[in-house]
């Protein structure tokens, strides 16, 4: 009867066409996360004694602790700049006509046209002692000597607000398109100003949208490799760089390992938070 | 009446307004509203209806023309100063909030404390008859539940005008009528100058004081509902609220109340001169309702022949063809057992009376 292929159930077909990508994820990401998980449990290089050791260090070595403090609060900062700068944009976005909102998608993705490298090193002619900042400052007589932009905390966080921003901007831009304008003139109607209907209407309807967006810069800041080498140099040590040291100069892979360990550990704690607190406000998104 | 009195006056005065493409969106609507009355603006979708209720509640300022609220002209004035409640037509509550916090809102704006704000929240639900939602969600509310906390809402900041958009177009029939009602009751009890802005034409004529008719931005007729529906001042207005046969004719003799037209259809009739005085010889258009014509025996009236017979309900409309080729709509009451027409009938039909029929000058 041609009512069967009607009665079988539908999702038996996803699994099948599922299967080569699943492959995939287990042949390359899965077993070398359990390899560096096992790799991590060892407490010698050679790797033939098993143990604790490896965490243990981290985790009451002082140095290892602050190179891990100061990469979450790097990106703890860096999400805040793009999400204090992203906002605006992706407000202006849904408030222009149609042209204006071309030119804006198309500023907002051509950093993501750009190799990252060449990006970072435009931060450092831009950053730099003789750089475009200081010249400038110098010329207009503001500033006598120049000002140390390049391999400061600042720097870093400046270059990857700019690198990360399209991930902040990008989910920001979706959520206000999802909110009815009609809610804007209702508030403003009954009697609200501005920045009471942006405080009680539209930042709390754009929540969803915020979290999205401090989960993805937040996640891309803090193991931006290169942006952080280039711009932070050998004075500035975040957790990709003494993760790249301990593995390929020194070949110590366990210490690597247990590194990248707690690093995954660290990073999953913090977007578990923005995910719970994404879940918090889910009920907000339904507008 | 004491209504009358507590509702603030609005005038719209000689209002224009321009796309910045150029093209008009309203020209010269003027409107003198009393306090308290219940105005529908009426029209179809894009003649500029929409565009002034958003002129008045401030939202766009208009190029020409001033708004008057009572005794202040508002032009200046943004949005959430003017005072104004709006309805919109998807009632726009504000999803993040509770029934409650939504209604309140326009109090917190205006930084009453919140035990007023709640008191009053209660009052209006109570208003509203919807006491027991006050802690839900907007989207646990069904669509005529949140009607009425839009217009609680709306009604939360003592509004001196009530504005509404399309406020039953998403509401199925049944409920509509109720909304209908429980809107001019609580327009009743409040006394607020009320403006509806509809499309549809039974809600206009059957819930306001008077009606506004526009079209492409023009102010077609603006009077009481009987006015509109039965003595029309455009051709628009006529074919627009309710439905009308347009029958073309010819201009035997015209003075200011009566006119003799020779119909393309084939018979004489006196019809009202609606839109000013009509010249002889001059072609018309003949506007008479399908309910306004009735099958003669005798030789007056025009002939025809029946083609379909729609039975629906309380009415009979059967569909005629005249001498000249177009169709007319008769509608015919069902009293008892309605003479049947066959399919190809000849029949002979005139209007009940002259002043039904209306004659407009002829547009080219």
């Amino acid at each position: 009867m041609g009512t069967a292929p009607a009665s079988r159930d539908v999702t038996s077909y996803g699994m099948g066409l599922a299967a080569p990508l699943a492959l995939f994820f287990l042949v390359f990401f899965v077993a070398p996360l359990l390899q560096l998980l096992w790799l991590s449990l060892h407490n010698d290089t050679a790797g033939l004694h098993w143990g604790l050791g490896q965490y243990l260090h981290f985790l009451t070595d002082p140095f290892s602790l602050s190179v891990l403090g100061s990469t979450l609060l790097l990106g703890a900062e860096v999400t805040l700049v793009c999400l204090v700068l992203g906002f605006p944009i992706a407000w202006l976005y849904q408030r222009v006509g149609p042209r204006l909102q071309t030119i804006i998608i198309l500023i907002v993705l051509l950093p993501l046209l750009t190799s990252v490298v060449v990006r970072t090193f435009a931060w450092i002619v831009i950053l730099g002692r003789q750089g475009i900042i200081n010249a400038t400052l110098q010329s207009l007589g503001i500033i006598d000597t120049p000002l140390r932009l390049l391999y400061t905390q600042f720097g870093v966080v400046i270059a990857l607000a700019q690198v990360q921003m399209p991930l902040m901007t990008l989910p920001l831009i979706t959520a206000l398109g999802r909110i009815d304008p009609n809610l804007d003139d209702a508030s403003c109607s009954l009697g609200a100003g501005s920045w009471r209907t942006f405080f009680r209407i539209v930042l709390p309807l754009s929540l969803p949208g915020v979290i999205a967006g401090c989960t993805l810069t937040y996640a891309a800041a803090i193991t931006a490799f290169i942006t952080q080498s280039l711009i932070g140099g050998g004075q500035m040590l975040f957790m990709p760089m003494y993760l790249y040291q301990q593995a390929s100069t020194l070949q110590n892979w366990p210490f690597a390992s247990a590194i990248s360990i707690i690093f995954l550990l660290a990073v999953l704690a913090v977007v578990s938070v923005f995910t719970t607190l994404g879940r918090l406000s889910r009920g907000y998104g339904g507008a | 009446m004491a209504d009358a009195q507590s509702g603030r006056s609005l005038v719209v005065d000689a209002v224009t307004h321009r796309y910045p493409s150029g093209a008009l969106a309203v020209e010269n609507i003027n409107l003198d509203i009393k306090g308290g009355e219940i105005i529908a603006l009426l029209g179809p979708s894009g003649c500029g209806k929409t565009t002034l209720l958003r002129i008045i509640a401030g939202f766009i300022a208009q190029s020409q023309g001033r708004i008057i609220i009572g005794d202040d002209i508002v032009d200046a004035l943004p949005p959430n100063r003017r005072a104004v409640g709006i309805v919109f037509q998807n009632y726009a509550l504000f999803p993040h909030l509770t029934v409650t916090e939504n209604v309140g809102y326009g109090l917190a704006a205006r930084g009453i404390d919140k035990a007023t704000r709640q008191r009053e929240a209660q009052r209006l639900l109570e208003l509203v008859q919807l006491p027991s939602m006050a802690e839900r969600l907007p989207r646990q509310l069904s669509g005529g539940q949140q009607q009425r906390v839009a217009l609680a809402r709306a009604l939360a900041i003592k509004p001196s005008i009530l504005l509404l958009d399309e406020p039953f177009a998403a509401l199925d029939k049944n409920l509509r009528l109720d909304m209908q009602i429980e809107v001019k009751r609580l327009q009743r009890v409040s006394g607020i100058t009320t403006l509806i802005v509809t499309h549809d034409q039974e809600e206009a004529l059957s819930m306001a004081d008077r009606v506004a008719v526009l079209s492409h931005g023009k102010l077609e007729q603006f009077g009481s509902p009987s006015d509109v529906y039965d003595r029309p001042q455009t051709l628009f207005v006529n074919t627009f609220v309710g439905s009308s046969n347009r029958m073309p004719g010819v201009v035997v003799s015209a003075d200011r109340t009566a006119a003799k037209v020779r119909l393309d259809a084939g018979a004489e009739i006196v019809a009202r001169p609606a839109g000013g005085t009509l010249s002889e010889g001059g072609r018309v258009t003949v506007c008479i309702r399908p309910e306004h014509l009735q099958f003669v025996s005798d030789e007056t009236g025009f002939a025809g022949v029946v083609g379909m017979s729609l039975p629906l309900g309380a009415t009979v409309v059967h569909e005629v063809t005249t001498a000249d080729g177009s169709g007319v709509k008769v509608s015919q009451a069902r009293i008892g057992e309605t003479r049947a027409l066959e399919n190809g009938a000849a029949v002979r039909l005139a209007p009940l009376a002259p002043s039904l029929a209306n004659a407009f000058p002829a547009t080219l």
